[in-house]
């Protein structure tokens, strides 16, 4: 759009450059652009050899929303979801006026890179990372709002979710002003963009969605019996199909009970395949006996079920034998 | 600070008028009453062409709010954040009419420190939130805009959405131009719900003119029958936001 194009033009800073506030006189090295969004261009800024994000726009009210948003985030007792505040100021360049804001610097690969790189099976624990977190601020009385793939960072050498861009944070009760059509309820036809507790899952399951649709899609008519279809059509998204559903109908009190549904999905997914190689061992018997050097764990495996049964029919034998003596 | 009613024109067109008053002189007539004017250019593989560019961008300056143009795939987004904006630079605008009756001279919210700023911005959000907001939206039908008519409606549709979101009452009327026997003609009447354009939108006839001055003109007076008549039956003394930037 040609408002971004102006801005990026207005905003540029050069790598190496140095800006100085003209309220708290602090002054930052700009490193390189980390990225740009509706209301700013993000640089890598180093001060006092310590490294910032730092956000630096021409539209001076936006940004100010957005800088009280992280403030009262940077309050929420527990969350680590958003980037802490640091200060904010205003750049004099050439007589014009260019507030920005400095954060804590959230280093990591963004969500879908990460599962790209690290396969499918962290999607599940990373979701359940980021419902906890979620629920810490819901119970602040706070929605997200602009929950996506793009502002979820995965931090490292402890895989972490944080979330980089706060600007759609929202409370409870008033309207979300940001969102990104594929993740808003409001474009599925599936209800309002009044902000609860129900409009982030919703956002949540999307993302789920969006892992198996890296190219994401366009409504087509009906927007759930569309999402319904495509998550029938995904192999790796049947085991979520419930919970899925669930959270689009906005059908989770909260958090923590899609947390609670996730934890079953995900254990029940660690089940089958363990009793998935235990029925494989048993069903080759022939082929046990010359695997057996290679193949210790099964063995191990297979003994402990055996001993486990034993155990288990001894007990009831027993339980049967103390009820006998009861009556 | 009590919340007010924000009225404002949402003109949705894709090119110049050629008919009838000068469109900016009715935008700006607008603003003397108090309705800030929106402008929103729709293009499709089509361009706007220089002239047209400069009448929108002029409309929206006259008319105290803000212009953009966009492909028609953007259209919903833009429209949203159009309205949302203008509200904002309204409200903004009655506040720094305040802070200069109290600090004197020429300052506004710009000047103060981010500090100060940020609680400044607390209000005008808040303001945003549970004013009342009237929306007249005007649309241009002449030929070239026949096929983007249903992008048009899908996103007034997502504009009711987000304004029914907030906290204040939102109202909104759809207007088309050039009409059958008028230059412009009514398609809805006040409403909260835009699901009414549903039924009546495919049905459209476009046509050649482009009358887009004298449907502003038009527009204005459906706001002041209205307030005229409110104030007869209620006797409200409900507060309106006033554009001075």
């Amino acid at each position: 759009m040609m408002m971004n194009n102006t801005l990026r033009n207005q905003c540029k800073l050069q790598p190496g450059s140095s800006i100085i506030g003209k309220w708290n006189k602090n002054q930052y090295k700009i490193i390189k652009e980390l990225g740009f969004g509706a209301n700013g261009i993000v640089y890598l800024a180093e001060n006092r050899n310590r490294q910032y994000a730092l956000k630096l726009s021409d539209n001076g009210t936006s940004i100010i929303s957005e800088m009280n948003i992280l403030k009262s985030f940077s309050k929420v007792q527990g969350s680590t979801l958003g980037p802490s505040f640091l200060e904010a100021d205003d750049f004099i360049k050439s007589g014009k006026q260019f507030p920005f804001y400095v954060m804590e610097y959230i280093h990591g690969h963004d969500f879908l890179r990460f599962i790209e790189k690290k396969g499918a099976s962290w999607i599940g624990v990373l979701m359940l990372q980021l419902l906890t977190s979620l629920s810490a601020l819901h119970a602040n009385g706070w929605v997200f709002g602009d929950l996506k793939p793009e502002n979820l960072i995965v931090t490292s050498p402890a895989y972490k979710v944080r979330c980089v861009d706060v600007g759609g944070t929202t409370l409870i009760g008033r309207s979300v002003k940001e969102f990104t059509e594929f993740f808003d309820r409001g474009y599925w036809g599936l209800g309002s963009r009044k902000a609860d507790p129900q409009y982030d899952l919703f956002a949540v399951a999307m993302i789920i969605i969006n892992s198996a649709y890296p190219g994401r899609f366009h409504k087509k008519g009906e927007g759930y019996s569309q999402l319904k279809d495509l998550i029938k059509q995904k192999k790796e998204l049947l085991p979520y199909k419930m919970m899925l559903e669930k959270a689009l109908h906005g059908k989770y009190g909260s958090a923590l009970q899609m947390r609670e549904d996730l934890v079953a999905v995900l254990s029940k997914q660690g089940q089958q395949k363990k009793t998935g190689t235990v029925q494989a061992a048993a069903k080759q018997p022939a082929t046990r006996q010359a695997r057996r050097s290679q193949n210790h764990s099964n063995k191990k495996r297979g003994g402990l079920f055996e001993t486990c049964l034993l155990v288990a029919i001894i007990s009831m034998l027993y339980v049967l034998y103390i009820y006998e003596q009861l009556l | 600070m009590k919340a007010g009613t924000l009225r404002q024109i949402l003109l949705i067109t894709d090119g110049c008028s050629n008919h009838g008053e000068e469109p900016s002189a009715m935008a700006e007539l607008a603003r003397e009453q108090g309705i800030t004017i929106n402008v929103i250019g729709v293009m499709e593989n089509d361009v706007i062409d220089e002239k047209g560019l400069k009448e929108i961008e002029k409309i929206a300056g006259s008319g105290g709010g803000v212009s953009q143009i966009v492909y028609a795939q953007q259209l919903s987004q833009t429209v949203q954040m159009v309205t949302q904006k203008a509200m904002t630079q309204t409200i903004q605008g009655v506040i720094n009419r305040e802070l200069q009756q109290i600090l004197g001279d020429s300052s506004t919210i710009e000047d103060l420190p981010p500090e100060k700023r940020g609680e400044v911005m607390e209000v005008v959000d808040e303001l945003g939130e549970t004013s009342k907001l009237e929306v007249l939206i005007l649309v241009d039908t002449s030929a070239s805009m026949k096929h983007k008519l249903p992008t048009v409606k899908d996103s007034l549709l997502d504009l009711s959405l987000s304004m029914n979101a907030r906290m204040g009452d939102s109202r909104f009327s759809v207007f088309v131009f050039p009409g059958k026997r008028k230059d412009v003609e009514k398609l809805l009447d006040w409403t909260p719900n835009l699901e009414a354009l549903t039924a009546t939108f495919p049905k459209l006839s476009t046509g050649g003119l482009t009358p887009t001055g004298p449907a502003i003109r038009e527009a204005l007076t459906y706001f002041n029958k209205k307030r005229s008549l409110r104030g007869l039956l209620s006797h409200d003394d409900e507060q309106y936001f006033e554009e001075s930037m």
